[in-house]
């Protein structure tokens, strides 16, 4: 895949243990590059958040590195227990999604099923020494005891990064939240669960507003649920929403309170001589991402990467396979529930490739402009500093090409459903399963 | 477009091959469907309400009173040792306090944090 002005990408850093035996806790459920790139967090389903930030040296050097090392990490949800309910809930961070910088600190939104919380990541490398009331260790001092004064001065200190909880926003829904988005102008964001989408206003945690509703007053004629939401990346009156029907719809918040009846309907029209038991459960879309410019969205379903024109609801203006051959495995995949993974997708910087995960922990690269597309793997046997990754291809006829690896040898427990892209360089973080992987274009 | 496997060819041949792929994999697909309608003659039709509120309540682990209690009681009756072997409670195993494992995780840092190289 060199020349042609095609990327070459290398491995940079693996972040997490090599050990087979994973605990559960330590499966990576998202990753979320900053709006400069600068820190890239991770949230597991040990509701812990980490926050890794970009090496200095290595963007100095020259070729420039995509290095990141832990900068914080904080435990953000725990476990809990819904009494009136019975029920269980898990402390796995569902999405985060970073606000724009607006002072030194950095502000970050984390999610699990039923919580969303604003967290405040800022850095203390100054203290205050030389009270005149307080002894170092911060004990009050005897007055009579104190004969002289002092001014107190600020004397550097080692940098200490603190993580704070500074707004907590929950018992707004009801099922479980699949997705967060923050709103343009900074100052709102939506939350969505199965049936029902709410806005948020960042300063305040005891109300929110439900500005889409789907659950039918009868649960017995529920045909579709949620499966994620955005908002338009300029358009603060915009957002989408996807459903498990294979269906985006665009709402636009100025033309009711209640955003039920869509402004756009997305929809591929089905191909009826194609129709399986399966079409909808894989049309079902697991992810969808506006363009940086705001003109395009992609949608992630179960085998392609769509990329939707906004001004065009009819059908999809590109569609990219991720891994056709899974069609004749479906009914495995059916069975064990693998058919319901939900993969994530992304832009990079300039909205002309698009990324997203499959399994044996193998991910996809499309570039739009050039038309072709690469299959990488995500694995410790390439963990060698800027080593070459070298094409992957799943051979699905009956004669094995060398180098290829068979349908039936792929491992659909090593899945890759989180990746990033930085927003301004070729460095890509890749999950899988407990280890993060970051990758870069060979300079 | 779809993965390019004969990159090399021309174009017209290509269209077909692509359409071939297509038709194989579709017949692949009703294969598929025919193999799990023989496995489970009852599975519940995609997209239908059961479907999809099994799915909204999935992976949900409800907690009975009843049988907490009654476990309870079992465990004061036979006196269980004090160093209780902590078996995962699924399946048979009733889960009472003292054997429940503690969710501690808030002082488990996270392994991503302890930087290796």
């Amino acid at each position: 895949m060199a020349g042609n002005g095609e990327i070459q990408w290398c491995f940079s850093q693996v972040k997490g243990t090599s050990d087979d035996d994973v605990t559960e806790a330590d499966i990576i459920s998202c990753v979320e590059f900053n709006h400069s790139g600068e820190l890239l967090a991770t949230g597991d389903k040990g509701g812990r958040v980490v926050i890794f930030q970009r090496d200095p040296e290595s963007k100095q050097a020259s070729p420039r590195r995509g290095e990141y090392n832990v900068y914080s990490t904080f435990q953000s949800h725990e476990a809990e227990f819904d009494y009136l309910k019975s029920l269980e809930i898990e402390e796995k961070i569902n999405k985060i999604r970073w606000l724009k910088r607006k002072n030194p600190a950095h502000f970050l939104l984390s999610t699990n099923d039923k919580t969303i919380k604003l967290w405040k990541v800022s850095e203390r490398d100054k203290m205050i020494d030389g009270y005149n009331l307080k002894d170092e260790n911060g004990r009050m001092k005897d007055p009579t005891s104190i004969t002289t004064l002092q001014v107190p001065v600020l004397k550097p200190m080692e940098l200490m990064v603190e993580a704070s909880p500074r707004r907590i926003f929950a018992n707004a829904h009801s099922y479980h939240i699949n997705s967060i988005s923050v709103n343009s102008d900074q100052e709102t964001y939506l939350s969505a669960d199965d049936l029902r989408i709410n806005l948020w206003h960042l300063e305040i945690t005891d109300q929110s507003f439900n500005i889409v509703d789907i659950k039918p007053t009868n649960m017995e004629e529920l045909t579709e649920v949620i499966t994620a939401a955005e908002f338009h990346p300029s358009q603060c009156n915009m957002f989408v929403y996807s459903s498990s029907k294979g269906t985006i719809r665009l709402c636009d918040m100025r033309s009711s309170a209640l955003c039920d009846h869509h402004s756009k309907l997305f929809e591929e029209p089905e191909d009826p001589t194609s129709r399986s038991f399966f079409s909808e459960i894989i049309s079902s879309i697991s992810d969808v991402k506006f363009s940086n410019n705001g003109r395009y969205m992609i949608s992630r379903d179960y085998l392609s990467v769509k990329v939707w024109d906004l001004n065009m609801d009819s059908k999809p203006v590109e569609c990219y396979h991720v891994h056709e051959y899974l069609r004749s495995k479906l009914c495995s995949l059916y069975e064990n529930d693998c058919i319901f993974d939900k993969f994530e997708c992304c832009w990079n910087g300039t909205d002309s490739c698009v990324i997203t995960g499959s399994y044996n922990n193998f991910f996809r690269v499309f570039d739009r402009n050039t038309k072709r597309d690469v299959t990488l793997e995500a694995s410790r046997e390439i963990a060698k500093a800027r080593t070459v990754l070298r094409p992957r291809k799943v051979g699905t006829g009956g004669k094995r090409k060398r180098d290829e690896i068979g349908v039936d040898c792929l491992d659909f427990s090593r899945k890759i459903l989180h990746t990033a892209w930085h927003p301004q360089e070729n460095i890509i973080a890749v999950a899988a399963t407990n280890n993060l992987y970051i990758f870069q274009e060979k300079l | 477009m779809s993965s390019e496997e004969y990159s090399e060819s021309p174009i017209k041949v290509e269209k077909c091959e692509e359409n071939e792929k297509k038709e194989e994999l579709r017949k692949a697909e009703l294969e598929e469907e025919a193999k799990l309608r023989a496995k489970y003659p009852q599975a519940m039709r995609p997209g239908g309400s059961a479907f999809l509120q099994k799915r909204l309540h999935k992976g949900q682990k409800y907690f009975d009173s009843g049988d907490y209690n009654m476990a309870k009681a079992k465990s004061q009756k036979a006196r269980v040792p004090a160093a209780p072997i902590v078996r995962e409670s699924t399946g048979d195993a009733i889960p009472t306090p003292d054997v429940l494992p503690t969710r501690k995780t808030s002082l488990v840092q996270s392994k991503l944090a302890t930087e290796l190289s």
